[in-house]
């Protein structure tokens, strides 16, 4: 692998920047690997990374359906954070958020990872005590909650001028989340990729499957794709939205439903926010790119969709409620929206275990996944090569739906 | 924008209804059903790229609960399957 450094970058410019090898290979299509992953999006290149570093599983490939790092790893708002509710979540959040961390020197790719705090905006007593609760359980494990005064809360956030004392919902106070940040998600897919190219897996795009195949004794055998069967005695399933709609093919349903969550960001403008806003009771959040431009994220469409486009009143609603807090945000022109597919559990919790048909292995249910990349692709791979969870793992598998033991998240999302 | 059609209002705005969730079939009696059946009809509904079946209530007009089909990738409201209620 080409290493990425100043000096590499001075080397590079003499020769007119024409002398970079390209930061992964196009081998062709074998007919069989020892795994297939299926979707080249943050946790199915974290999987295939990790299946290989830490776990030597060797003849790896990845299989995408279109371009490597074009799902909702490039279409999310990239705030990375461990604030959860549950004792099973917050563990792994926080290991996740310490990967993140790392993971600039991990991959000796620049991740740009900006660890700038969250500040939730509060306007209920009822979302007051719920974080309150959750303070006290995040402090378990290391993650960090601080309930600041509204005073404070003006202070750090300037813009935020909306919300005084006769508004409907006047602002009440905040929490301060330090852990949490923000990065650049283009680096994350492709520093994965690359590492795990430089390790031997194979990636292959343009590549869907378009069914799973199951041997006569009821086991994986393989997947099938344009370009012809792909053998494999392992098949790890990483498709964001799409599980059920593959899982289906080998007749298993699971808990999941498929939903569209949109984004949108404005012009670039001077620095004006230095920390992530969340605003959960008004129902949006946002943070500045380096860039300048606000990036700025509200609720989901109503119901199951395969949309990938924000719907009018989801963009109105979601304004609206911005510009009651941050009123100068009304000069700002908005510039692009879009919309991503997620599946979601009835617990808003992650599912990743092997299923009921063997050797077919599920990572799904990652609603605000894009912060569970590292310590997900992690987790998964040591499912995937041991044939055992990881202990982080345990509460999320399959089975808890079998006994309804539930790992409750619902509201601790943008879920609605 | 979506106009879904109330009984009573005729096509209204989809702002002024609140989503019910999907339709799901009747409540199995827990004494009966086999545990499995039980954990499906609490934790699973189809997700299906194409129409699901779905509530909807018109909260912000005459407070009726409907019932439509709506095609998942496109959000038009469609006709239902022939066998399906
Ligand atoms: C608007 C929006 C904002 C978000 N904000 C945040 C946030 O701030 N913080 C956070 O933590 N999370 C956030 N998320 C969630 C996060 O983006 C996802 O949970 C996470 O990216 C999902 O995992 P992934 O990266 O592997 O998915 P993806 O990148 O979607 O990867 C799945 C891949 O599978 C491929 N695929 C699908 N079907 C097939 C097939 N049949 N064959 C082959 N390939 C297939 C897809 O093309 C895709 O590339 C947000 C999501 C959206 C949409
Ligand atoms: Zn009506």
């Amino acid at each position: 692998m080409q290493n990425y450094s100043i000096f590499a970058l001075v080397r590079h410019a003499l020769n007119g920047h024409t002398t970079w090898a390209p930061a992964w290979r196009s081998p062709p299509l074998k007919e069989s690997y020892d795994v297939v992953v299926i979707g080249a999006g943050g946790h199915g290149l974290a999987t295939a990374y990790y299946l290989v570093k830490e776990f030597g599983v060797a003849n790896v490939a990845v299989l995408e359906r279109g371009w490597l790092g074009g799902g909702n790893v490039a279409r999310n708002t990239v705030t990375v954070r461990s604030n959860y509710m549950r004792d099973a979540s917050i563990p792994f959040y926080v290991k996740s958020v310490a990967l993140y961390e790392g993971l600039a020197d991990e991959l000796n790719f620049n991740m740009m990872h900006s660890k700038r705090t969250m500040i939730d905006v509060v306007q209920t007593f009822p979302k007051m005590r719920e974080l309150r609760r959750r303070q006290l359980t995040m402090d378990i494990y290391g993650s960090t909650y601080v309930q600041i005064s509204t005073e404070e809360v003006r202070r750090r956030i300037p813009a935020l001028t909306g919300g005084g004392p006769d508004a409907r919902l006047p602002v009440i106070g905040g929490m301060v989340h330090t852990d949490a940040g923000v990065n650049r998600h283009d680096a994350v897919a492709w520093g994965y990729a690359r590492g795990a190219d430089a390790r031997g897996v194979e990636l292959h795009q343009q590549m869907p499957v378009i069914n799973l195949l199951r041997g006569s004794d009821g086991a994986i055998k393989g997947v099938e794709t344009p370009r012809g069967v792909v053998r494999a005695p392992k098949v790890a399933v990483a498709v964001s939205g799409h599980t059920t709609t593959l899982t289906e093919t080998v007749g298993l349903r699971l808990p999941l439903r498929t939903m569209n969550l949109t984004a949108f960001v404005s012009e670039p403008v001077k620095p004006l926010v230095d920390v992530v806003v969340n605003c959960p009771d008004s129902g949006f959040y946002f943070s500045q790119s380096d860039k300048g431009e606000m990036v700025i994220g509200g609720a989901p469409d109503m119901g199951q969709s395969f949309r990938r486009d924000i719907k009018q009143h989801v963009f109105e609603d979601t304004v609206t409620a911005m510009l009651s807090l941050f009123p100068s945000f009304r000069k700002l022109k908005l510039l692009r929206q879009w919309g991503g597919h997620l599946d979601i559990a009835p617990d808003a919790s992650p599912i990743m275990d092997e299923t009921d048909v063997p050797g077919l292995f599920v990572t799904a249910g990652w609603w605000g996944g894009y912060k569970a990349i590292p310590a997900g692709g992690l987790t998964f791979a040591h499912l995937i090569a041991k044939g055992a969870l990881h202990p982080l793992m345990e509460p999320f598998s399959l089975k808890r739906f079998k006994h309804l033991d539930y790992v409750m998240e619902s509201g601790t999302t943008t879920a609605r | 924008m979506m106009l879904i059609p109330c009984p009573f209002c005729g096509n209204r705005s989809e702002s002024e209804f609140a989503y019910g969730g999907p339709v799901k079939p009747d409540r199995p009696d827990s004494h009966v059903t086999d545990d499995e059946g039980w954990v499906a009809f609490l934790t699973t509904v189809p997700n299906p790229v194409g129409p699901v079946h779905e509530h909807w209530w018109h909260v912000k007009g005459c407070g009726a609960w409907l019932t439509i089909w709506r095609d998942t990738r496109t959000h038009d409201i469609v006709e239902g399957p022939p066998d399906a209620g």
